[in-house]
């Protein structure tokens, strides 16, 4: 299990570097904050039930911010010449595919379990929806994460990496993010599990599918 | 100097070009219109003939990118890098022909530019997206191996992707009130609309090995260049 | 310990490396000369596992780098330029974390004492970013030393330290030859890398055309070898 412990090394190491400063949570957290309180009033002033868009709002909110966090991680890892020290150690690359993806969606979760309650302050929902909405989000975070930490190891090696990122994830991130969004307006809504229950294979099947094939490249991506 | 090998490009080349003037007579003026379509709306109708085959010829190549990403994760080779990059160039171009063609087909036929709820629009839409993405990348990476390594990778998950896609949007499109149905192209397919589909899927299936062939060829000859530039 | 033979490093057409043929025994601490550009960096990244050669052998305690990353890694100790250290960390944190990447058995202790070899135990807690240069060199050295690997590797180490952090990097250095590891360090410092090594090497124009025993040579006659070295 010593694999085990070092992609908790790996993810442990990130999480208190970013601890002791807090710049990429703030940021995360004001970026996806601004989203959901620009939307909110934005759209009471013309959209009669603005309540039916908040499962999109949360969506944009959740992957501009998550996309902040998931281009930082790598870039200031090369640009402080540790990815190297990484790199350097005796481990299987795909410890720190998963350290990272773990410290990523650790970063995301956190700013999440600050946005939901604003969220449903805001447009005022029923807080009867937060488990099973908790799971829906936690899934999306996942894939999201998942598929993010490597296209983001990748656009840290090109040019211009902060809008590498966003072009290789989203058009990837597409059937995720319809599925995610469809699961959240299904939950608010309080639909039975049978009218949804595709939306959840095709959301638990992303995640197992691009994970795989993400942690299967990851040593391609990584090495020089 | 006589490049043997190649001699059936020229060929090819030859029958490609015949092809595309035979198949723009089939598609315009032997195909009869589709029913209720009149003026301008039957000549935007028959970009039918030419939006379904290029479709097809983008996500073809789309394949064989995502086969050659594969063959050269596995065993390496710049040919291989090669041919997942040039198809991925020439899908690029089929593919937005689709997506230009789409709306232009769209508009008389339902009355929009655009429709989310068509899933073939949408993963035409994404596909372009994850091309363009592939193409992007490839002039934003400087070192040759790592700039192959990326593109095969991007070249699997975007081609695995593709059917997720497709699924995603088809079960969006059939949940929202009012659907847009789009399967047989809105219109009843009289045999000899058949014989002009078919004919020009073979075409424009021949333009792709034509034009991917042009493509890897260069490539290889600019290969060729900078060996000779570099000296030893 | 360290066997290196007809190494060729090429980044796309400009080749760095050409064909370097070299041997380190056990316990045998070797500085190599270069002017910049030279391919020192490079040549110590290969050894490092951190790039790839484009042909030629290299094998560290025996085994291959291409075919045994992982056990070769466990093996060696790099101190680079940049320091490998996370600046919001303390050094404590970043030996517990490069410790667990190891698996660095009795991890606390060994902590405690690589801290005392280079001096810096009563500003352990503190946050690297804290630190100065020379101090951070230092750590780098700790870090890389942590593992006890029988190989250590040292690219320009004194960059950027002043003459109190260069006399206690020497003082750091004399042990390390003392204590039976192989060590290779590149360094423009022809004095400073005289001093400490048992042998010198040149690298100039992607060769390795010299090399002598460290006691035949006296600081004149080196510098005179390698200007003509270098003006080949």
């Amino acid at each position: 299990m010593s694999f085990l412990r070092k992609v908790g090394a790996v993810a442990w190491k990130d999480l208190r570097a970013e601890w002791r400063t807090r710049e990429m949570f703030s940021a995360m957290f004001v970026f996806a904050l601004l989203i959901v309180i620009i939307f909110n009033f934005a759209l009471e002033l013309r959209v009669e039930n603005a309540r039916a868009l908040v499962p999109g709002i949360l969506w944009v909110a959740f992957t501009f911010s998550g996309m902040l966090g998931l281009s930082r991680s790598f870039i200031l890892e090369k640009d402080r010449g540790s990815l190297e020290g990484l790199l350097l150690c005796p481990v299987d690359r795909s410890a720190i595919y998963l350290g990272k993806m773990l410290s990523n969606m650790a970063l995301m979760g956190i700013v999440e379990a600050f946005v939901l309650p604003i969220t449903f302050v805001l447009f005022n929902l029923s807080f009867r929806a937060v488990p099973m909405l908790v799971v829906v989000v936690a899934l999306g975070t996942l894939g999201f994460a998942g598929v993010g930490t490597l296209f983001s190891a990748m656009a840290v090696n090109t040019r211009a990496r902060e809008v590498m990122l966003p072009l290789l994830l989203f058009p990837v991130a597409v059937p995720l993010l319809i599925a995610a969004v469809k699961l959240t307006a299904g939950v608010l809504d309080g639909l039975a599990m049978s009218e949804v229950s595709r939306w959840w294979q095709l959301l638990v099947g992303f995640d197992v599918i691009f994970l795989t094939l993400s942690l299967m490249t990851f040593d391609y991506v990584i090495e020089e | 100097m006589a490049e043997r090998k190649d001699w059936w490009l020229p060929v090819l080349g030859g029958l490609a070009f015949v092809g595309i003037l035979a198949g723009g007579y089939l598609a315009l003026a032997y195909a009869p219109p589709a029913a209720g379509f009149v003026g301008g709306a039957e000549l935007a109708q028959r970009i039918f003939y030419f939006h379904v085959p290029a479709a097809w010829t983008g996500f073809l190549a789309f394949f064989v990118t995502f086969v050659a990403s594969i063959a050269y994760l596995w065993k390496g080779g710049r040919k291989w890098d090669i041919v997942a990059a040039c198809s991925a160039e020439v899908g690029l171009f089929f593919t937005t022909m689709v997506v230009i063609t789409g709306p232009i087909w769209a508009k008389p036929t339902w009355g929009v530019w655009w429709t989310w709820s068509d899933p073939k629009l949408v993963t035409a839409a994404i596909l372009w997206l994850i091309y363009f993405a592939y193409v992007t990348l490839r002039r934003m990476v400087d070192d040759d191996a790592r700039r192959a390594r990326f593109s095969a990778v991007l070249g699997v998950i975007g081609f695995v992707d593709v059917p997720l896609v497709f699924g995603a949007a088809r079960w969006w499109g059939e949940s929202v009130a009012h659907p847009i149905v789009v399967s047989g192209g809105g219109f009843d397919v009289a045999p000899k609309m058949l014989t002009a589909l078919m004919f020009n899927l073979a075409v424009f299936t021949v333009m792709y090995v034509v034009l991917l062939a042009l493509r890897t060829r260069a490539e290889r000859l600019s290969d060729a260049v900078q060996t000779l530039k570099g000296g030893e | 310990m360290i066997q290196v033979h007809g190494l060729v490093k090429s980044f796309g057409l400009k080749k760095v490396l050409r064909g370097i043929d070299l041997d380190v025994g056990e316990g045998e601490y070797l500085t190599l000369v270069g002017p910049n550009g030279a391919g020192k960096t490079t040549f110590v990244r290969i050894l490092a596992t951190l790039s790839r050669a484009t042909s030629g052998q290299v094998r560290i305690g025996g085994m291959s780098v291409d075919e045994h990353p992982t056990d070769v890694r466990r093996r060696i100790g790099l101190v680079s330029h940049r320091t490998l250290l996370y600046d919001d960390l303390t050094a404590v944190e970043n030996l517990q974390f490069y410790g667990r990447m190891y698996d660095v058995a009795n991890l606390e202790a060994r902590i405690e004492e690589v801290l005392k070899q280079v001096a810096l135990y009563f500003r352990r807690h503190e946050p690297v970013r804290s630190y100065s240069r020379g101090m951070q060199q230092r750590l780098s050295i700790a870090r890389a030393i942590l593992h006890d690997p029988q190989v250590m590797l040292m690219d320009e180490p004194y960059t950027g330290l002043d003459q109190q952090a260069t006399a206690m990097l020497r003082e750091v250095l004399h042990t390390l030859a003392a204590s039976g590891r192989s060590v290779i360090m590149t360094t423009h410092d022809l004095e400073l890398g005289l001093e400490v090594a048992d042998r010198v090497a040149i690298l100039a124009n992607g060769r390795l055309d010299y090399q002598s025993p460290a006691r035949e040579l006296d600081i004149q006659r080196f510098c005179q070898i390698y200007a003509e070295q270098v003006a080949e």
